[in-house]
């Protein structure tokens, strides 16, 4: 076996490591925790990169795993592994890549902080569990990075943990992505119980390999459900609750509590992605219908996902694999029968998310609150990619959506940093004067966003999934909500860009004294101007914009490269594609959208940049209710709180009243009896004696008030009394009937 | 050799009563030194168990009744043997604050300790019942003298339950005894005897009910929180940590391998009411304003794991359940003695709402640390014992009732609720209370506290990453003649 596939636990193991060594140092070995955590990420990003080059090496290995066992019980076992293939190299490349600049940026940002040390400690936790997740083989392994990582995020979000709201925070955060885990768990169960494994790939005897899935199909459950769409739905339980899809997507925007490098690592690149990866990679079971299993000698995924061992010719490879796209793709000699019903669900709840959060951003005024609907729709965007186009559509999303939000969020960080904490777009403009390397960074991740046509990332992939989703056999429903919510994405992240670089500085001590005063401006200039971040902040900036312009190159409809890698066969360069019905027609219509919701939102807000940060928003002026509506999201929240939380409240206040009272009146009751029994026979004791036993009854009395001085011990002891009693009786009838 | 467990409890507890009165110190350190020698012997003994039954001592007793003194030990005995073995010793760290009477609490507490020991070896049923008889008085003086709130009550409530679950199983065991024939009251032989369904059908109820009591089965659970909270903290420990367990591993031992049939009968019920159990316990903790109180019922939850475990009758869910009873012993341990011992002896509250002001994170951060890791291992994060122990639970309540298994699934989500209010309630207060009312100096925190807190700590941590040490002693005891009962009753 290949030495790298053996010891890829040793990409997680790293940084587990420096987590543990960090624990042990005092909180004042400031630079020594750095270097340790900063080191162990580099060296779990070399590792990765040599595990990757040999997945993308032609003829490399498309995927090998390892596995062992951990519980045997009986003949029942669970075995835990991990597995290398084009899915799990690429994210752990991500990963460590995107987590090393981040940790690098965040030792400038969390320079001041007083529990820097312990910082580092908890980002290093994450990453280990991240990086566990990503490669693990077997489901159960998943799950329980899949809970670490929802531990790190807890620790993180809250902490802050003097504000009391970031702790509301991360409870909210982990008690409702633990919604979600109960369905996965459930599904995970149920899983087992059928397959009798978790292994994902396991030599044709993993439970996302043709004899499981198979068998998964042919069982039904309720309402005429194959086995395996129920399962897949349990499953996608958890990945909405992770990556915060409608309707648990509510922590997600209050989870921004959380230091602003937090939410760059977890609640944008890495951890909400991991639900998109979690569907990816159960993908075969999610999308496996009796239709699709049958007209290949394989599931289409699984195919995707099982047909090209390491040794398979690359040449069958790719036929296979054209077979599987088309399958996909959905040609018009396969009908909707073939995408099964987890799958339609998966697209339908991302593309509904897509649009919802995009809706919601539109009305927010927090910079980091924005950015956090913004993920939400942009998540919702990869759902419906692997639902509408397969995993390499979704997944492609996932990473340059990774680079270009991180890009946002840190620069996001660096302009509340040189803002002095203020997070309010309404309360910053012109910031593009005092910080030009920031800006600059900030507006190649606001085009990628968008998707500014040709030279961004963000167009690519999500031309894809637009392109995927105008195929799709089954509705043109997402496809709608797709490019409308495309629309918004343009719209929101140009008001953002308008309210935060251009203009002028609304900040200062207009907001220190909370007033107003306009005229104060040149004195607030002087006294309280933003300043541009310190290199070891902006540097990272850099890299990631880089990478959010080039990765586009990877996944263009002429080279698809990164499918292509996914799916493990290679991509050839066809010119011709671009000139294939609808796709050039598409990709001309989304550039439309994406410049029309710029130029609204430049009409709205650029043309005349707010003055006064008081003042009405333009979309306001102009729909004052929906504005408050979207402001106010939905009312989602307060739907929850007056619904689930209260009958929640309400069933534990009535079960303990019914402790209190009831089932304890009951004993107290029972007590009361027996007390009443005691007395009663130490009465008749008394009575009896009265009658003439004068001299015994002294013996007694004596001993009748040393057993009163224990209150309560009476009633034991004349229990047990009886006990006795009876236990001599039994067995005096025992030993008389022997005898 | 594992039988010294029991004589070297009960031999120290026989030095300590006749110690001269006053000298403290040598009471704790003869209570302590007993503990440990115990707990040595315990996983010794253990590291060296045959495979299968090992039979320790078999002396005629009351020979006319066929009643030996029979010890005996098969991986559940060692499993819980060894949970009794640390937190005996952990529970004399965390009481070495007593102040009054501290001779009579080490001798009681010891009496306890080697009443628990005997009825984990017990391989006769009569010196099983005697034994656990014993176990139940020392835990009333225990808590009615040095207990704190209501601990009248609590006491009285806790012997009277103990006193209705033993009278059920008593009868129900007599029953046994004499249709079997009246010539044995050894376990493994009443096990192959064979009872008919009839009787096991109504008999199977009573001692399983019985026994259940004492492992907190809804909704005879009451005792459980009250008991917990009037007791001093070693004995809320030991209350949960291994009391409970005593019922549970009654209601295996006996009820189960003695009435199979009895129990494939009742096994929905059961399941319900342990399902029940979760639930219930879970949501009652999270409107509790007394920290112990939520420690108290977050125990009746997480036993209604144990009783669910049971329930399933499938060799995933009862070595599932046996591992919870392990894993919920030390963590309950670690639970009471943070709030019992480590917060309540230096604050003098258990008010959540009080306890925000003393600022606990910042005054005693290692309680904090310890009371974090804690919640961890009780939500059930992996990791941790508690995952383990819970994942097999479910995996085997899949294959018997799946509904229960979703049901249950509630008490986890509700699980973490309760648990993260109380950590942030108690521990993680807001500045601003804090700053204007800045709490009492507080004593630090002492060095057999820490060790105790190591020591569950490490225990739940191990376990929870190799469960095998525990589970490759555990699973094998399913197929010894002691669960052929179940085994040819489809069971298993």
């Amino acid at each position: 076996m290949n030495w790298f596939v053996k010891n890829l636990w040793l990409i997680p193991a790293i940084p587990l490591l420096a987590a543990g060594l960090i624990a042990l140092v005092k909180q004042r070995e400031r630079t020594f925790a750095v270097a340790v955590s900063i080191g162990g990420m580099a060296i779990s990003f070399l590792f990765s990169m040599v595990v990757f080059l040999q997945t993308v090496w032609p003829d490399g290995l498309f995927r090998e795993t390892y596995s062992f066992d951990w519980v045997q019980m009986g003949e029942a076992t669970l075995r835990l592994g991990w597995v290398l293939d084009p899915l799990s190299a690429c994210m752990v490349l991500m990963v460590t890549f995107v987590g090393g600049l981040i940790f690098i940026y965040s030792a400038g940002y969390m320079a001041a902080d007083k529990n820097f040390t312990r910082f580092f400690c908890f980002l290093s936790l994450f990453a280990a569990a991240m990086l566990g997740l990503v490669i693990s083989n077997s489901l159960l392994l998943l799950f329980v990075c899949w809970e670490l990582v929802g531990v790190s995020s807890y620790l993180l979000i809250g902490f802050w943990y003097e504000k009391p709201s970031a702790a509301a925070a991360a409870k909210k955060a982990f008690i409702t992505t633990r919604i979600g885990d109960i369905g996965f768990f459930i599904g995970l169960l149920w899983l087992y119980r059928e397959t009798g494994t978790l292994l994902c790939y396991d030599g044709g005897n993993g439970c996302l390999e043709a004899t499981a899935l198979s068998k998964l199909v042919s069982i039904g459950t309720i309402g005429g459900m194959a086995l395996s769409t129920a399962i897949g739905l349990l499953i996608f339980c958890g990945a909405m609750g992770k990556s915060g899809q409608f309707p648990l997507h509510v922590w997600l925007p209050d989870a921004m509590e959380g230091p602003t490098p937090v939410s760059a690592l977890i609640h944008a690149a890495t951890m909400v992605a991991a639900g998109v990866f979690l569907i990816a990679r159960v993908y075969p079971l999610v999308a496996a219908t009796p239709a699709v299993l049958h007209a290949g000698s394989d599931s289409p995924a699984a195919m995707v996902a099982s047909a090209h061992h390491a040794d398979a010719g690359s040449h069958e490879g790719s036929a296979e694999a054209t077979v599987a796209r088309t399958a996909v793709h959905g040609d018009e000699s396969h009908g909707p029968g073939k995408v099964s019903p987890a799958l339609r669900v998966v697209t339908w709840v991302g593309a509904l998310t897509a649009l919802f959060a995009a809706l919601i951003a539109v009305g927010q005024n927090d910079i980091k609150r924005i950015l956090a609907y913004s993920t939400v729709s942009q998540l919702g965007y990869m759902f419906m990619g692997i639902g509408v186009g397969g995993i390499g559509v979704g997944m492609f999303h996932l990473i340059t959506h990774a680079f270009f939000k991180a890009l946002l969020f840190l620069g996001a960080g660096s302009v509340i940093h040189g803002c002095h904490h203020e997070q309010d777009i309404r309360r910053m403009g012109g910031i593009g004067k005092f910080m030009p390397v920031t800006f600059a960074a900030y507006a190649v991740g606001m085009m990628a966003l968008s998707g500014v046509p040709l030279l961004f990332s963000g167009f690519w992939s999500k031309d894809e999934i637009l392109n995927a989703a105008w195929m799709w056999p089954v509705s043109k429903g997402p496809f709608l909500l797709g490019v409308l919510g495309a629309f918004l994405t343009a719209f929101y992240m140009t008001r953002q860009m308008c309210y935060v670089f251009f203009g002028a500085y609304r900040g200062g001590e207009a907001h220190a004294d909370d007033v107003g005063h306009s005229a104060d401006a040149e004195h607030s200039h002087g006294n309280g101007s933003p300043s541009e971040s310190p290199a070891v902040m902006t540097w990272p900036l850099l890299i990631l914009a880089f990478f959010a312009v080039v990765l586009g190159a990877f996944g263009t409809p002429v080279w698809p490269s990164f499918e292509g890698y996914l799916e493990g066969h290679g991509a050839s360069f066809q010119f011709g594609k671009l000139f294939q019905p609808g796709t050039l027609g598409l990709m001309g219509f989304s550039t439309l959208v994406v410049f029309a919701g710029i130029a609204v939102s430049w009409w709205f807000y650029g043309l005349e940049p707010p003055t006064d940060p008081d003042a009405t928003d333009a979309v306001e002026q102009r729909l004052p209710r929906a504005f408050v509506l979207l402001r106010d999201k939905f009312y989602v929240d307060e739907l929850y709180a007056a619904s689930v939380i209260r009958f929640n409240a309400a069933t534990a206040w009535f079960f303990d009243l019914l402790d209190r009272q009831f089932l304890d009146g009951v004993v107290r009751g029972v007590s009361f009896v027996v007390t009443g029994f005691g007395w009663l026979t130490r009465l008749a004791d008394e009575f009896v004696i009265n009658l003439g036993f004068d001299q015994g009854c002294r013996g007694i009395r004596w001993s009748g008030a040393r057993t009163s001085r224990v209150q309560g011990g009476r009633v034991q002891v004349y229990l047990r009394v009886l006990g006795v009693a009876l236990v001599v009786i039994v067995l005096l009838f025992t030993w008389g009937g022997l005898g | 050799m594992l039988a010294w467990t029991v004589y070297l409890s009960f031999a120290s507890a026989l030095v300590l009563m006749l110690l001269p009165k006053g000298r403290v110190d040598l009471a704790r350190g003869v209570g302590l030194g007993g503990a440990l020698a115990g707990a040595v012997v315990a996983f010794a003994g253990s590291m060296m168990k045959q495979p299968g039954i090992q039979e320790i001592c078999r002396i005629p007793w009351i020979p006319s009744l066929g009643i030996n003194f029979h010890f005996a030990a098969d991986g559940i005995s060692v499993t819980l043997v060894m949970l009794t073995g640390i937190a005996a010793v952990v529970g004399v760290l965390f009481s070495w604050n007593i102040g009054e009477r501290v001779k009579e609490f080490f001798a009681f507490y010891m009496v306890l300790i080697g009443g628990v020991y005997g009825v984990f070896l017990s391989f006769d049923l009569f010196l099983l019942f005697v034994f656990y008889e014993i176990a139940i008085i020392p835990k009333y003086f225990l808590i009615a003298i040095w207990g704190s709130t209501n601990r009248e009550y609590g006491a009285m409530k806790l012997a009277l339950y103990s006193f209705v679950g033993s009278a059920m199983v008593l009868v129900g065991l007599i029953a046994a005894y004499v249709v079997s024939g009246g010539t044995t009251t050894n376990l493994i032989e009443l096990a192959q005897f064979g009872f008919s369904k009839e009787f096991q059908y109504w008999v199977f109820p009573l001692v399983f009910v019985g026994f259940a009591i004492l492992a907190g089965l809804w909704p005879f659970h009451t005792w459980a929180p009250t008991g917990h909270v009037a007791a001093p903290t070693a004995v809320s420990m030991l209350l949960a940590g291994v009391v409970m367990k005593l019922g549970a591993y009654g209601a295996l031992r006996v009820a189960i391998t003695l009435f199979p049939l009895g129990a494939q009968a009742w096994q929905t019920e059961i399941g319900f009411l342990a399902c029940v159990g979760i639930v219930y316990g879970a949501l009652v903790a999270l409107v509790q304003r007394d920290f112990k109180f939520v420690i108290g019922y977050s125990s009746v939850s997480h036993m209604g794991f144990v009783l669910l475990g049971l329930a399933t009758l499938n060799e995933i869910g009862l070595s599932g359940a046996v591992l919870q009873m392990f894993s919920h012993g030390v963590i309950a341990g670690l639970l009471f003695a943070v709030v019992g011992r480590m917060v309540y002896d230096r604050t003098h509250t258990r008010e959540l709402a009080v306890l925000h002001r003393f600022n606990l994170s910042r005054s005693l951060p290692f309680v904090a640390l310890t009371f974090v890791v804690a919640s961890a291992a009780s939500m059930g994060l992996p990791g941790f014992s508690g995952f383990v122990a819970e994942l097999q639970v479910f995996i085997g309540a899949w294959r018997a009732f799946p509904v229960f298994a979703i049901f249950s699934g509630v008490g986890l989500l509700v699980g973490v609720a309760y648990t993260l209010r109380a950590l942030q309630k108690a521990f993680f207060a807001d500045p601003e209370l804090e700053t204007e009312t800045r709490g009492p100096v507080l004593d630090p925190i002492s060095m057999p506290e820490k060790c105790g807190a190591m020591i569950l700590m490490a225990a739940t941590l191990i376990i929870g990453l190799y469960p095998r040490l525990l589970l490759d002693l555990i699973v094998p005891s399913f197929s010894s003649p002691l669960f052929d009962g179940l085994r040819n009753g489809a069971g298993l």
